[in-house]
C-alpha cells in the first residue's frame, strides 16, 4: 500500500494562514469569532487558527471544542463511540460568528451533527465551516466556507490528516 | 460494556472513563438545551420491583436527558402484577422493544439473571439488587469524591491516595459492596466500620481495613466518611440492642463530626435517619455531599445509559 | 416367567461370571450355558453391582404431580440403576398416616420399575409439634421403618428425643434433616466470604453441625438409632466420626452433588445450583469424600428433588431448593470416588445398595449377587463418557446441575426382582413392566 503525500507541513501552515485571513475578512461588522474544532484533529486546527488570528488581530476570536458524537446519525449502527469533551468559551455562542473547524470534509454528516449540536448551546449570528481538506462525495447539502485544499478522491481511497499535536507530524496523505 | 451489573467488573481505566463521560454529561446541564439526542429512538425501561422514588426519578431523568423513550414499571403500581415472575415481566418488556432495562429488585442476583439467563437480549443496568450491589450509586459516590477533591482538574484522574471510611450496616448494604470494589479499583484506601453483627462473613478477605469502633477510624486523616442507612427493622433481628446504643457507638454524632478534619467530606446515599446514623450537624454542614450526590447521580446514570444503549454493540469504538 | 441369563459381567468390577435369574431370584452364578428359551443379556465389559437403593428420594406424589409422580420417579430411578427408592414424606397430603404411605407403596408395586419404600413423617404435617402415627405406619402394609420430616428439621429437642425413643419401639430410625432453623432464617447459600460478596444470606455450617451434635448425644442417651440426612460439612464429618468412636448408633448419608459441586457455582445466581443443605467449600467436598471412603459416612443418597421450571426460572431467593439426581448419581459417584481411587466397585455397592438397604430394613440386599438373593442387578459400563444434558433425564423435571459436564459411566441394564427395567440403556415400556410386576406379585 503506497501512501501519497498531498500536503506537506509547509503546505498545511500556508493553508491555515490563508484560512485565518479569510475568516477575519469574512467577519461582518464587529462580530465575535468563536472557532469550534470538532475533535480530535479539528480541535487542534481550531487552536492553530486562533493563534494565527491572534497574531494579526488580537482579541477578536476565541476557540473551543465541539463534540458531535451524541448527535451523529449512525450512533446506533456502530459500536459505542466514546465522546470527547465539549469546551465552549466563557462568553458562549449567542450572537457570535461560530466557525466550525474540521480536518476533512467528506459526506457532510459530521457537520450536520455539529450544526445540531451548536444550536443546543445557543443562537449564533452565523455559522461557518473551515476544513483543511475537502475530498468531495457529499451526502448532504453542505459546503465549506474555507477550504485548505480540495483533494478529489475515490471513495475507496483513504485520506489521512496527521498533525504534530496528535500524530507527531504535519501531513496529509492519500492511499488506495 | 454490554451490561452494568457489578462494580467488580470495572477496571480502573473503564471506571475513569465513565467518570469523565459523566463530567461531560454534567456540563450539558449548563447549556441552553439540556437534552442530548444520543438515545433518540431507543427505549429504556425502568423496572422497579422495589420502591425507590429517588433512584427511579434519577434514572428517568437521565434517560430523558438522553432523549430516550422511557417506560417505567413499578411493582408498587399495577404494572407489575404480584406473582408475575421476573422472567415473564422481562420478556414482556423485551417484546416491547426495550434496548436497555434498568432493574431494581429485592433479590440479590436479579440483574445478573436478567442479563445472563438467556431470557432477553437487552442491556441490563443494575439499579440495586437485594444486598448485592448498586453500581451507579458507587460510581456517583466516586464522582462526588473526585469532583470535591480535585475540582476542575478531575478529568482522567482516579482516587489514588484518598482515604474513605464506610460506616454502618455493611452486611445488608449493596452500596457498601459496590463502593468497596469501585473505590479500591480507583486506588482509594477503604476502611469499613461496623459492629461484628453487621459485618458480612469473610469481610476480612476484602481489600479493606476493618474497624469495629468508629472512633478508631475517625482518628485517621479521612478524606470522606460515608454513613450507611440503618434500617430500623434490623433491631428486631438482634443486630444491635437499640437505636440509642447504635447512634452512640456508630453514629456520626455532632461531637464526632466536630472532631473530623476540616476537609473531610460527609457522604450518605440517602435517605438519612437523622439522629440515628447521622446527626443534623453533620448532614447539613458544608462538608456534606448529600445533595451533590443526588445531582451527580443523574450525570453518572446518563453516562452509563449512553455506554449501554447508544451503540449497536457494547464495545467502545 | 422366562429365565434370564446375564453373561460375562464383571462382579463388583472383579472376576467375570454369568448370572442366572429364575422367578425373580438369582438361581446360579458361575460359568453357565444358556438354556432353552432363556433370555440372555451380553454383559461383557460391564460391571455388575447389586441394584442400587436410594434412601432419600422425593417422588412428589401425592400432591406434587406437576414435578414428579411415583411412575416418572421410579422410571428415573431405574434409568439410574436403582431398584429401590425411599420416598420422602413431604408430599401433599404429608405421608403422616397409614393411608398415604400405603398408597405410595402400592403405586410403586403396580408400576414395577423399583421397590418404593415410603418414609413416614416424624411429626403431623411435618410441623414439628406432635408425633405422627408412627406405629400405624410401621404396622401398615407399607411397613415403614424410616421416619423423617425432611425439608424440615425436628428441631425441638424434647420432640426429637421422644421420636428417637418411640420409633425404636417399632425398629425404626429417624432420618434427621439437620438444620437449626433460627441460624438459617432466610438462608440462601453456604455462609462464607462468597455469600458475603454475593449478598446472599448465609447458611452456616454450624447450623448443621450443632443439630448433629445434639442428636448423636440424644441417640446415645436414649439408646436409639439415628440417621443423618445429606451431611454436608467437614465439621459434621468430625462430629459423626466422634460419635461412632463412642459407639453411638448413627449412620450418615451424603448426596452425589455434595461430593462434586461447590459453592462457587452460586456465583452466576443460576438457581439450578440452589439446594438445601447448600453446596459447600472445596475443603468440605474433600472431607466428605474421605469420610465416605473410610466409612464415617455410610451411604450415598440422591436427595432427588424434582421441581417444575417455574420454581427454577426465577431469582435465586425465589427459587426452590433441590436438584434431580437419580439418573446421574452413579456417574457422579464414579467420578468423585472411583476415579479418584477412594472406592472400588465393591465399595460403591456398599454405599449405594447394601448399606442403604440395611438402614431402611429393606430385605433382599444383604447377600448381593449371591445365589438365593432377590435378582436386583445393575450393569454399568464404566468406560462410557457422556456430556450430561436433560436428554439423560427420565423424570418429569429437568433441574439437573450437571448439564454440560462430562460424566463417566453409563447404566446399561437394570434388573429389578428379575424384571429387566432398563435394557441397553432403554427404559422398558410402562405397560409391559407393570404387567411383569403383576405377574411376579402373583408368583
Ligand atoms: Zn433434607
Amino acid at each position: 500500500m503506497v501512501a501519497r503525500t498531498v500536503l506537506h507541513d509547509a503546505d498545511i501552515t500556508r493553508a491555515l494562514r490563508r484560512i485565518a485571513h479569510e475568516i477575519v475578512e469574512s467577519r461582518r461588522g464587529d462580530g465575535r469569532l468563536v472557532l469550534l474544532g470538532i475533535p480530535t484533529r479539528g480541535t487542534v486546527l481550531a487552536e492553530r487558527l486562533y493563534t494565527l488570528i491572534e497574531e494579526f488581530d488580537p482579541g477578536i476570536a476565541e476557540w473551543g471544542s465541539l463534540d458531535v458524537t451524541m448527535y451523529r446519525d449512525d450512533l446506533a449502527r456502530s459500536a459505542t463511540r466514546m465522546p470527547a469533551p465539549t469546551v465552549i468559551p466563557g462568553s458562549g455562542v449567542d450572537e457570535s460568528i461560530v466557525v466550525l473547524v474540521d480536518d476533512v470534509l467528506y459526506s457532510g454528516r459530521t457537520i450536520r451533527a455539529a450544526l445540531d449540536a451548536i444550536v443546543d448551546h445557543g443562537r449564533p449570528r452565523a455559522v461557518r465551516l473551515a476544513v483543511l481538506v475537502d475530498r468531495g462525495h457529499r451526502e448532504l447539502p453542505i459546503r465549506a466556507d474555507f477550504v485548505g485544499k480540495n483533494i478529489p478522491s475515490a471513495t475507496s481511497e483513504r485520506v489521512s490528516v496527521r498533525l504534530i499535536e496528535t500524530d507527531g507530524v504535519d501531513e496529509v496523505t492519500i492511499e488506495p | 460494556m454490554k451490561h452494568l451489573l457489578s462494580t467488580r467488573d470495572l477496571d480502573r481505566a473503564t471506571a475513569v472513563r465513565i467518570l469523565d463521560l459523566a463530567e461531560d454529561m454534567a456540563h450539558t446541564a449548563d447549556r441552553e438545551v439540556k437534552k442530548l439526542p444520543a438515545l433518540r429512538g431507543r427505549t429504556v425501561v425502568n423496572l422497579f420491583f422495589e420502591d425507590s422514588t429517588r433512584t427511579r426519578l434519577s434514572f428517568e431523568s437521565a434517560a430523558k436527558r438522553l432523549s430516550a423513550d422511557v417506560i417505567t414499571f413499578s411493582a408498587k403500581g399495577s404494572s407489575v402484577s404480584k406473582g408475575e415472575s421476573l422472567k415473564d415481566t422481562a420478556q414482556t418488556l423485551a417484546a416491547m422493544g426495550a434496548d436497555a432495562i434498568v432493574v431494581r429488585h429485592p433479590d440479590s442476583g436479579a440483574a445478573h439473571q436478567l442479563a445472563h439467563a438467556g431470557w432477553i437480549d437487552a442491556a441490563v443496568l443494575n439499579a440495586g439488587d437485594g444486598t448485592h450491589e448498586h453500581p451507579t450509586q458507587a460510581l456517583l459516590d466516586a464522582y462526588t469524591l473526585r469532583a470535591r477533591h480535585f475540582g476542575a482538574h478531575s478529568r482522567g484522574r482516579d482516587l489514588a491516595g484518598l482515604r474513605v471510611a464506610i460506616v454502618g450496616d455493611i452486611l445488608h448494604s449493596r452500596v457498601a459492596r459496590s463502593n468497596v470494589w469501585l473505590l479500591t479499583a480507583l486506588g482509594a484506601e477503604v476502611h469499613l466500620v461496623a459492629p461484628r453483627t453487621l459485618q458480612p462473613h469473610g469481610m476480612q478477605s476484602w481489600p479493606v481495613t476493618v474497624h469495629e469502633h468508629l472512633d478508631d477510624a475517625l482518628s485517621l486523616a479521612l478524606d470522606a466518611v460515608m454513613m450507611l442507612r440503618i434500617q430500623t427493622e434490623r433491631m428486631h433481628a438482634a443486630f444491635f440492642p437499640s437505636a440509642r446504643e447504635y447512634a452512640r457507638e456508630w453514629g456520626l454524632t455532632a461531637e464526632r463530626f466536630a472532631r473530623l478534619g476540616p476537609d473531610t467530606m460527609v457522604m450518605h446515599p440517602g435517605p438519612m435517619n437523622r439522629g440515628l446514623e447521622i446527626s443534623s450537624a453533620a448532614a447539613d454542614s458544608s462538608r456534606s455531599t448529600v445533595l451533590d450526590q443526588v445531582t451527580n447521580g443523574v450525570s453518572i446514570r446518563m453516562a452509563v445509559l449512553y455506554l449501554l444503549a447508544a451503540g449497536s454493540s457494547g464495545e467502545p469504538a | 416367567m422366562t429365565g434370564l441369563l446375564i453373561q460375562g459381567a464383571s462382579l463388583f468390577g472383579g472376576h467375570s461370571a454369568d448370572i442366572r435369574v429364575r422367578d425373580g431370584v438369582i438361581a446360579a452364578v458361575g460359568s453357565l450355558s444358556p438354556e432353552l428359551g432363556e433370555r440372555t443379556i451380553d454383559a461383557a465389559g460391564l460391571v455388575a453391582v447389586p441394584g442400587l437403593v436410594d434412601l432419600h428420594t422425593h417422588l412428589r406424589e401425592p400432591g406434587g404431580e406437576a414435578s414428579e409422580t411415583v411412575l416418572t420417579g421410579t422410571r428415573a430411578a431405574a434409568a439410574g440403576g436403582f431398584t429401590a427408592v425411599h420416598a420422602m414424606a413431604n408430599t401433599s397430603p404429608v405421608a403422616d398416616t397409614a393411608g398415604v404411605v400405603e398408597q405410595v407403596q402400592r403405586l410403586g408395586e403396580r408400576h414395577g420399575y423399583a421397590t418404593v419404600r415410603p418414609i413416614g413423617a416424624v411429626t403431623v404435617g411435618l410441623e414439628g409439634r406432635q408425633l405422627a402415627e408412627i406405629g400405624a405406619m410401621a404396622h401398615s402394609s407399607a411397613a415403614v421403618r424410616v421416619f423423617s420430616d425432611d425439608g424440615f428439621c425436628v428441631h425441638d429437642p424434647l420432640l426429637m428425643r421422644r421420636a428417637l425413643e418411640y420409633v425404636a419401639t417399632f425398629g425404626g430410625v429417624i432420618a434427621q434433616h439437620a438444620q437449626e432453623p433460627r441460624l438459617t432464617e432466610g438462608a440462601q447459600m453456604n455462609e462464607s466470604a462468597l455469600s458475603g460478596e454475593l449478598g446472599l444470606t448465609g447458611w452456616p455450617a454450624v447450623a448443621e453441625e450443632a443439630i448433629i451434635a445434639r442428636d448423636v448425644l440424644l441417640a446415645q442417651h436414649v439408646g436409639a438409632r439415628l440417621h443423618v440426612c445429606h451431611l454436608s460439612t467437614a465439621g459434621s464429618v468430625e462430629v459423626v466420626r466422634w460419635a461412632k468412636a463412642r459407639g453411638i448408633h448413627v449412620t450418615a448419608e451424603v448426596t452425589p452433588h455434595h461430593l462434586l459441586l461447590t459453592e462457587e457455582l452460586a456465583r452466576g445466581y443460576d438457581p439450578r445450583f440452589k439446594v438445601n443443605p447448600p453446596l459447600r467449600r472445596d475443603d468440605d467436598v474433600h472431607a466428605l469424600r474421605q469420610a465416605l471412603a473410610d466409612g464415617t459416612i455410610d451411604i450415598v443418597a440422591t436427595d432427588h428433588a424434582p421441581h417444575p421450571d417455574e420454581a427454577k426460572q426465577c431469582t435465586w431467593a425465589e427459587a426452590a431448593n433441590g436438584m434431580v439426581g437419580l439418573e446421574s448419581a452413579l456417574s457422579v459417584v464414579q467420578l468423585a470416588m472411583v476415579e479418584t481411587g477412594l472406592l472400588d466397585w465393591a465399595g460403591v455397592a456398599r454405599v449405594l445398595s447394601t448399606t442403604p438397604a440395611a438402614i431402611g430394613k429393606l430385605a433382599g440386599y444383604d447377600a448381593p449377587l449371591e445365589v438365593g438373593s432377590a435378582a436386583h442387578v445393575t450393569l454399568v459400563e464404566p468406560e462410557a463418557r457422556r456430556t450430561w444434558s436433560t436428554e439423560h433425564l427420565h423424570g418429569r423435571s429437568v433441574n439437573t446441575p450437571y448439564t454440560g459436564r462430562e460424566l463417566p459411566g453409563r447404566v446399561v441394564h437394570t434388573v429389578h426382582g428379575g424384571i429387566v427395567t432398563v435394557h441397553d440403556g432403554v427404559l422398558g415400556e410402562a405397560e409391559s413392566i407393570a404387567a411383569l410386576a403383576k405377574e411376579a406379585l402373583r408368583g
